[in-house]
């Protein structure tokens, strides 16, 4: 556990990539199988079915008093770091290793979670308790993607990283297959059809000053960008399989989809919310996300269809060294063979020079796309963010004048510094808020707006700063909903600082009735 | 007590103890920039205190000293005042105001641990305990220094082509860092910024133990493959450290505790070396110095205030103008 803690540690404090390469390079050297453990943390594949960040707080508030705890938390900004800090009993000096140490708290009974764990928590020092900690959390967020860890794999063994990419989703604990193969003690593992999940080809923002310039309008085709979820459908004779864009199996929150596809083939598109394959709002579509099954009465109520836009398997053919013009046929035919209520085909725009495109990246269908996806016809299907192929480009965002009221302390890199903002507009003489940010702004913004919030607070509410009503925040987001969970009756989507209205002064900003006209709220 | 306000003056005497503007009486409790400044008529101090602060400003930066040791009584009318070691840096002090029977502490910045390089702290009772909370958070625990010395020490064996840089306040901190290491048995040469130069030679003169040092110099980038530098943190980041080969910053620091806090500032070899007291000792200095109100400085004073309500002790914070958390160590 010492070992793998303090890699741990020296990952979240390393800048460099390439030593980040390195010292994983050096932990995966180690041939027992504390590297498969630690291969399953770093990948987000191990947790424990009873302790979450819940349970983690009931057992620290066992330990320390509830107010030094949340004064602590509040400064600190990260849970498993406070829990690893306050936690009462120090103890250096020999741990369990990493793989005895998992299986002990696996065999610990639900009712018994509350001592035994607190007594592995008390047997460990600091460092490895954050480590614990964050195993049991989640989400390790020490700088260190999926990816990274699979390349430091294909760099050490000299394989490519696609190679070990592609079989990803189909490995499991404890990867005996995949470290034998790396060492070329045999071929490549043979992974399940289902299971072969195939990394997405993703999109750049387009630069419009430098790559309208450079790039060639007729050699590209345009989509609509739908906002909804990228997935990958997989159907065969036996079954069907619905993937999210990192490769997790979100099929069982689907029913619709897995019963109505026929066909053999793999499939890109986008998973939106809609009858009749009319898309409504990312609101809606939000009803049917993060649930692990969907009732037919919600079913009924949020139907779901993909919007399909490409297509990497055809009839067991291999078809991602085609052109995206020869996929799209394949994907037409994929389409007339098997047709159903849940599956359509995004149509293509026609244009001639990047100016004519500009039109149907703002004025279309209202506000139910997010622009448009300029894609090059002649590439090939290519998994990850390559340079050239495909562009991504927004609409402009819309923009309102609004007053910071509150602030708040932010997490993980930005802790300590008041990061997340509140702020309102007009309802008679008062403020009502309508809404919450916590990025957009630049590092100097940053640190004038935490200066102005520590030698302007005119209130403390737990962690929450209320602030004297000076500054006006230009804010930026992609849409706004009616909401009757808000008190301004608004519900903002992905809101960010845009700018700091300086010459703005306070009386100028909108009342919530005139904000609610200009975006057709009511 | 009624006789001090929240800004530590006395109105009655006219005297303030670590004002931020020129004032005609100063009690400096030591030689920190937050503490002590330029411009006072009369300024009240430990000699070592006194000696830093013309070190940083000139021998002109108040019109009058009154040099004091520890211990030795100096009164205005009924007020007797006396300086006893806070064990923060070497100079530094606590004050202790007497009044008709009523005793109060001032501590000023303090730490309870042990440092060669200044008198250790003193406990000190009394009725009102005005007290730092830099660290006022149950989650500071300061560590056994020797063994964040020890970090640096392995760190600069195996990383032999590499040169790390420690950020460390210029006064009291770089200093401790570099007798730490002798204590440790490092007896290389210690490669120092600038700004250092003066106050080493200072504490060198005062027989502290911080060993061989240099000033860096426009030598062959290779020469500092191997060696310790010290610098103050602002150098850190600036063109200054670059001139170095592949440098590994480091930062002694209590706020190296928390790794975010560390991540931020881009350390890449956090050492946890306070010179301030962790929770433990503040709570323990609270309870030893047997005083019944307890007034809480900068700091981290929410978690203190909490705690010493709940011990029934009269507590509330004080918020000294000009200091902000955070920015001070």
């Amino acid at each position: 556990m010492k070992k793998f803690s303090s890699l741990l540690h020296n990952l979240i404090l390393t800048p460099s990539r390439n030593t980040k390469i390195k010292l994983l390079q050096d932990y995966f050297k180690i041939l027992d199988i504390n590297r498969s453990y630690a291969l399953a943390i770093l990948s987000d594949q191990l947790s424990f079915q009873f302790i979450k960040a819940s349970k983690l707080r009931e057992l620290v508030y066992e330990q320390v008093d509830q107010h030094l705890f949340d004064y602590s938390y509040d400064y600190v900004g990260d849970l498993a770091e406070t829990i690893s800090l306050i936690w009462p009993t120090k103890k250096e000096g020999e741990s369990q290793n990493l793989s005895t140490l998992i299986e002990n708290i696996k065999k610990i009974k639900k009712s018994e979670i509350n001592t035994e764990f607190s007594k592995v928590l008390s047997e460990l020092s600091n460092n490895e308790r954050w480590t614990l900690i964050k195993i049991c959390t989640g989400g390790l967020r020490i700088g260190v993607s999926e990816r990274l860890v699979k390349t430091a794999l294909a760099d050490l063994y000299n394989k490519s990283v696609n190679e070990i990419e592609e079989i990803w989703h189909g490995l499991e604990f404890p990867y005996e297959n995949l470290f034998q193969w790396l060492k070329n003690e045999t071929s490549k593992p043979k992974i399940d059809f289902k299971k072969l999940f195939h990394p997405m080809m993703l999109a750049n923002p387009i630069d419009e000053e430098k790559d309208f310039k450079r790039l060639n309008a007729n050699e590209f085709q345009a989509e609509y960008k739908w906002d909804g979820i990228r997935v990958q459908l997989m159907v065969s004779s036996k079954s069907v399989a619905l993937y999210s864009r990192t490769g997790d199996n979100i099929s069982s929150a689907f029913p619709e989809i897995i019963e109505t596809t026929k066909g053999d083939a793999v499939i890109d598109g986008e998973l939106l919310v809609g009858g009749n394959f009319k898309p409504s709002s990312f609101n809606d579509l939000q009803q049917r996300l993060n649930r692990k099954k969907a009732s037919k009465d919600l079913q009924k109520k949020f139907p779901v269809f993909i919007r399909a836009y490409d297509i990497l398997f055809y009839k067991g053919k291999d078809l991602r060294k085609l052109s995206l013009v020869d996929r799209r046929k394949y994907l037409e035919k994929f389409q007339k063979e098997n047709k159903t209520n849940q599956i359509d085909l995004s149509s293509i725009i026609n244009f001639s020079t990047w100016k004519e495109l500009t039109k149907y990246k703002n004025n279309f269908h209202d506000d139910l796309n997010e622009g448009v996806m300029i894609k090059l016809k002649n590439s090939e299907y290519l998994p990850g963010r390559k340079k050239g192929y495909w562009y991504k480009w927004k609409k402009n965002p819309k923009l309102v004048d609004a007053i910071l009221m509150y602030a708040q302390r932010g997490h993980g890199k930005r802790s300590s510094y008041y990061s997340d903002f509140t702020f309102g507009v007009w309802k008679e003489s008062e403020l009502v808020p309508i809404g919450k940010a916590y990025s957009g702004y630049t590092d100097k913004e940053l640190l004038v707006l935490d200066k102005f919030i520590r030698n302007n607070t005119i209130n403390k509410f737990g962690p929450v700063r209320e602030v004297k009503k000076e500054i006006i925040l230009e804010v930026a987001f992609d849409d706004v909903f009616p909401s009757t969970r808000h008190k301004s009756g608004v519900a903002m989507r992905f809101p960010r600082i845009h700018r700091i209205r300086w010459d703005k002064p306070v009386n100028e900003v909108l009342t919530i009735s005139e904000f609610k006209k200009e975006f057709k709220l009511s | 007590m009624d006789f001090i306000n929240h800004q530590l003056f006395i109105k009655d005497i006219n005297v303030h103890i670590d004002p931020i503007l020129p004032k005609k009486t100063a009690i400096i409790t030591h030689g920190h920039a937050d503490h002590a400044r330029f411009g006072h008529d009369h300024v009240i101090a430990t000699r070592q205190t006194i000696d830093i602060m013309k070190i940083r400003y000139g021998d002109k930066c108040a019109k009058k000293f009154t040099p004091l040791r520890y211990g030795q009584k100096y009164s205005i009318k009924n007020y007797d005042f006396t300086l006893h070691p806070a064990g923060h840096i070497l100079g530094s002090a606590q004050v202790l105001i007497e009044k008709n029977n009523h005793r109060l502490v001032i501590t000023g910045d303090y730490k309870v641990g042990k440092d060669e390089t200044c008198k250790n702290f003193k406990l000190v009772k009394c009725d009102t305990l005005i007290t730092e909370a830099t660290f006022g958070l149950p989650i500071f625990q300061h560590p056994d220094p020797k063994d964040e010395i020890q970090k640096l020490i392995r760190s600069v064996k195996i990383n032999k082509n590499n040169c790390h840089i420690v950020g460390a306040y210029a006064l009291g901190k770089a200093q401790r860092v570099m007798n730490l290491l002798r204590q440790q048995k490092y007896n290389e040469t210690i490669y120092i910024h600038g700004s250092l130069e003066k106050l080493c030679q200072y504490y060198s003169k005062e027989k502290i133990n911080i060993g061989k040092f240099e000033k860096v110099s426009s030598k062959d980038k290779n020469f500092y493959e191997g060696k310790i530098i010290i610098a103050p943190p602002s150098a850190l980041k600036d063109r200054w450290s670059r001139r170095f080969p592949n440098p590994i910053i480091c930062m002694a620091s209590g706020w190296m505790t928390v790794k975010q806090r560390a991540k931020q500032q881009g350390i890449e070899l956090p050492l946890v070396i306070s010179d301030h007291s962790d929770w433990n000792e503040l709570l323990d200095t609270i309870k030893k110095s047997k005083a019944k109100n307890i007034l809480i400085t900068h700091g981290q004073e929410d978690a203190l205030v909490y705690y010493c309500k709940k011990q029934n002790l009269v507590s509330k914070p004080l918020s000294i103008q000009g200091r902000s958390d955070e920015e001070i160590e």
